[in-house]
């Protein structure tokens, strides 16, 4: 007994380590996609599962920065779809796109604020307003960059209260009633239901965030990840993203 | 034949900083740990923590002490709440933070309409969270001396007439002091890298609540060397603050 316990601690170690090929038949396609794809990719790894027998689609939902780390780093990866350029050519500088990438959507800031906009937030300019808190995306992820240019764009400095690690975070900020506005992604809104309201302002046009797509060059089955990438370009693809208030390229 | 999941678990603590430092951009690092907001999130995380200690020590002796000499059944139930912020994940402690001290929470709402006084986005609201993550530590583990030491040291201290209070500063604090020691390293330690909690319930803003742990996850997104240098300077802070604390435990003497 003295003996088996390290070993049978060996083996699950080694086990965990190598656990990706699936052993029933199924091939398991690896897609990384930023976590605002949340919604519309659910829905298109349901379509692709079911329009390829067999093929069990993994959907890895991160932040685009972590996930462009993860691939460079060696995970399993077969796609990436990435909420920001910056991100992508991260990967490619390290070699692991095959072809070019391609933008397969575009998203624009809006504001986020408590249903019924109680603080009658009526464009970017107000959110300097000093009874206002404001909540806005760290300059370091793809939704800061974006208020930073809008801030440029505008000339109206912000005093944020909070400068979150995602966009979600500034969302829920708004949604738990801490921050009377925030800057989001016009998706985020979406998603959000009737949780939040949201303002949109025309200085938005100024930052616009390309979501480019990419089949990888270590992708474990180069056909399939080509046929996933395909399809979010494609006529499906669009009426999903759509749904969800993406913009076309 | 413990060596073998002694080794193991040496490998697993030691293993992961040992990727650290193979990783770790040596040339950039006097550039990338004195930038300004290294700096400021140095001070921050070094200020923060020192207060939630004091504050886990001040709160957590009497805690600690109330528990450990209680009889009631009330208390036991008592002793597993306070375990509760160590199972909890960090960030649903602080939303629960938020919601007793959130604009919309009662206690917030209260001290806002009151006092006009706001916790979340301030550094008060840093050391609440990491006291809030802290503070078991200390407790568990004056808790454990108390009961392993027993009160008869008190028992006659007060027969020969001395008064709680004095019995309490007299006899017991002292008796604890060991414990006392290693409870508040553990706080402190926990303290200084809290996260979750922090990020929920204070935000992130650089010289107000971005604290180090934090600043590392900031610059994770950009510049990967630059946190993984934050992350060194972290280590080597709880590694200082270990051995001047407890340089006892660092030689394996009891």
């Amino acid at each position: 007994m003295r003996k088996l316990l390290p070993a049978a601690l060996a083996c699950v170690l080694v086990a965990s380590a190598c656990g990706t090929s699936a052993g029933d038949g199924t091939t398991t396609l690896n897609v990384f996609a930023a976590a605002s794809l949340t919604e519309a990719f659910g829905a298109l790894e349901k379509q692709f599962e079911a329009q390829h027998e067999g093929v069990d689609v993994r959907l890895n939902l991160a932040g685009s920065s972590q996930l462009a780390s993860q691939i460079n780093e060696g995970a399993p990866a077969d796609v990436f779809a990435s909420a920001n350029e910056k991100n992508m050519d991260k990967v490619m500088d390290a070699g692991g796109v095959e072809g070019r990438p391609q933008t397969f959507a575009t998203n624009q800031l809006t504001i986020a604020v408590a249903p019924g906009n109680p603080k009658g937030v009526e464009g970017f300019a107000d959110l300097a307003r000093e009874d206002l808190t404001v909540v806005v995306c760290a300059a370091q992820v793809p939704c800061g960059a974006a208020t930073e240019e809008v801030e440029r764009a505008t000339g109206v400095t912000l005093a944020p209260a909070s400068e979150e690690q995602d966009v979600k975070a500034v969302l829920n900020k708004v949604r738990l009633g801490e921050a009377d506005a925030g800057l989001v992604y016009v998706t985020d809104v979406t998603s959000a239901g009737d949780k939040v309201d949201s303002v949109d302002f025309p200085e938005s046009e100024r930052a616009i965030n390309e979501y480019p797509i990419a089949a990888l060059s270590s992708a474990g089955e180069p056909e399939l990840a080509r046929q996933f990438r395909d399809l979010v370009l494609g006529e499906v693809g669009r009426k999903e993203l759509t749904r969800v208030g993406f913009g076309a390229p | 034949m413990l060596w073998i999941p002694a080794g193991l678990a040496l490998a697993l603590v030691v293993l992961p900083v040992v990727g650290l430092l193979a990783r770790t951009d040596y040339a950039r690092l006097p550039e990338l740990l004195t930038s300004g907001a290294s700096l400021n999130a140095l001070r921050l995380s070094l200020v923060t923590a020192v207060l939630s200690t004091v504050l886990c020590v001040l709160l957590g002796v009497p805690l600690a002490v109330v528990l450990a000499r209680s009889r009631s059944r009330g208390v036991r139930v008592l002793r597993a709440v306070v375990l509760l912020p160590l199972v909890l994940p960090p960030v649903v402690g602080g939303l629960a933070l938020l919601f007793l001290l959130g604009r919309n929470g009662f206690l917030g709402y209260l001290l806002d309409v009151t006092a006009g006084v706001r916790i979340p986005f301030t550094t008060t609201a840093v050391v609440i969270a990491q006291t809030f993550v802290a503070m078991p530590f200390l407790v568990v583990s004056l808790e454990g001396a108390l009961r392993g030491a027993g009160d008869r040291y008190e028992r006659v201290a007060a027969t020969l007439g001395a008064r709680p209070w004095t019995v309490f500063r007299r006899v017991t604090v002292p008796l604890l002091l060991p414990a006392l020691g290693s409870g508040a390293v553990l706080s402190f330690a926990r303290a200084l890298g809290e996260f979750g909690a922090t990020i929920t319930f204070a935000g992130s803003l650089e010289g107000v609540t971005r604290t180090l742990p934090l600043e590392v996850y900031n610059q994770a997104e950009a510049d990967v060397d630059s946190a993984v240098a934050l992350a060194l300077l972290l280590i080597v802070v709880a590694v200082v603050v270990i051995a001047v604390a407890r340089p006892r435990a660092l030689e394996g003497r009891p």
